[in-house]
């Protein structure tokens, strides 16, 4: 078990091997996030109940909690990440970062901009500096500055290795994102969906809420493929097995 | 483990460490606005120094909202059911602002008075989430 382990920890460090892999997984993968998002989608805006305090504005929350959760999941991936890219050199690990920074990025912008839609209505104000807001905020900055630090070194080493230095700067606000609104007085209200207890959400509406936020998941894992396959083949270009995959097709 | 692995690893979890006390400087640094708002009860405790505009947070308290019939003058009690703050405000309300809900109010506290001159409401919803006919269904 441990041998099979290692064995696809070795293998994932390879790029021929990921872009054989990657591609059939790709359409697959592609296919089953669309429809699970069309479905949950629909599912929320359409058939899941009216909330008894916020009325139909809650229905945003179907975007707006996938969002933010992997924004979160993938910063804490990407730490992951740039731990192996420290301690082993896998190049994979550098890939790996600099394609799914900007994707958490996007995610993050979207559960902020979903978060001030949301909380015009019910809260009455777009935006306030409570901890949870501002530490989300801060989480959104770093993405920024790992990807901005992308082009600001001359080689792809010393780039990956800078990046990773700093997603790991970043890595400590992640549990005061989480914690924050239990920590502190906030505007915002602490989580709704408990995985060790009960939820706090009735099951109608947590059930087409699972179903996005899985639906997002596997579109981030579709996408980030995508992108890792877009920057092995600019970090590849010249090499022979490349060379010989793009004159086979 | 080699060797040299270990030693980036000691590296890796050495940055960590020192952003972890980067961010606890930073947090005993503003310690003291890092809650967005006062409960009646820090207001009782620790009055605010100075004249400047500070927030106070708690429920409406059931049956002490008063609205003007003739402007947008309202005034209730903010409690967090230990301590309670009345407070005055005129303008246009969030919807999810009624009595017994959450509330966030901005403006000036008159120390004299242990009241709150607002001039901003915010509601604070709960993390709870019901349908609407069930909730009816319960009430009945």
């Amino acid at each position: 078990m441990f041998q099979a382990l290692k064995n696809f920890y070795h293998k994932l460090g390879s790029y021929p091997w990921f872009y054989k892999i990657s591609g059939k997984v790709i359409p697959f993968v592609g296919v089953l996030s669309i429809s699970l998002i069309v479905i949950s989608s629909v599912w929320g805006l359409f058939f899941s109940p009216t909330d008894a305090v916020q009325g139909d504005v809650y229905r945003i929350i179907y975007f707006h909690v996938p969002a933010v959760s992997v924004s979160q999941v993938i910063y804490y991936s990407m730490s992951i990440a740039a731990a192996v890219f420290l301690i082993w050199r896998m190049k994979m690990a550098g890939v790996y970062i600099k394609s799914l920074a900007p994707i958490g990025a996007a995610f993050t912008f979207i559960g902020l901009l979903s978060g001030a839609i949301w909380g015009q209505p019910t809260w009455g104000t777009w935006w306030v500096w409570d901890a949870r807001l501002t530490s989300t905020l801060v989480l959104f900055l770093f993405y920024l500055a790992i990807i901005g630090m992308q082009s600001t070194f001359a080689s792809r080493k010393s780039a990956d290795t800078a990046v990773s230095i700093i997603t790991l700067v970043g890595v400590v606000n992640l549990p005061i994102v989480k914690k924050s609104v239990d920590w502190w007085n906030t505007l915002h209200q602490p989580a709704s969906i408990s995985i060790s207890g009960e939820s706090s959400i009735s099951s109608e509406m947590l059930i087409p809420l699972l179903l996005s936020i899985l639906g997002v998941y596997v579109f981030v894992f579709f996408v980030g493929l995508l992108f890792m396959r877009a920057e092995i083949s600019t970090r590849e270009q010249n090499k022979e097995w490349f060379k010989k995959l793009s004159s086979n097709s | 483990m080699k060797q040299h692995r270990l030693k980036r690893l000691y590296g890796v979890l050495f940055i960590v460490f020192c952003s972890a006390l980067a961010f606890v400087l930073v947090y005993f640094a503003i310690r003291d606005n890092v809650n967005l708002f006062y409960s009646p009860s820090d207001l009782f405790e620790n009055p605010p120094q100075g004249s400047n505009a500070i927030r106070a947070g708690g429920l409406v308290e059931i049956g002490s909202l008063k609205r003007s019939t003739d402007s947008l003058e309202i005034e209730f009690i903010i409690t967090d059911l230990k301590k309670s703050i009345p407070v005055n405000y005129t303008g246009i309300l969030p919807d999810l602002f009624k009595e017994n809900a959450g509330v966030v109010a901005t403006g000036y506290f008159d120390k004299s008075k242990m009241s709150l001159e607002a001039y901003q409401i915010l509601a604070k919803h709960d993390e709870n989430y019901v349908p609407k006919e069930v909730k009816k269904a319960l009430e009945k």
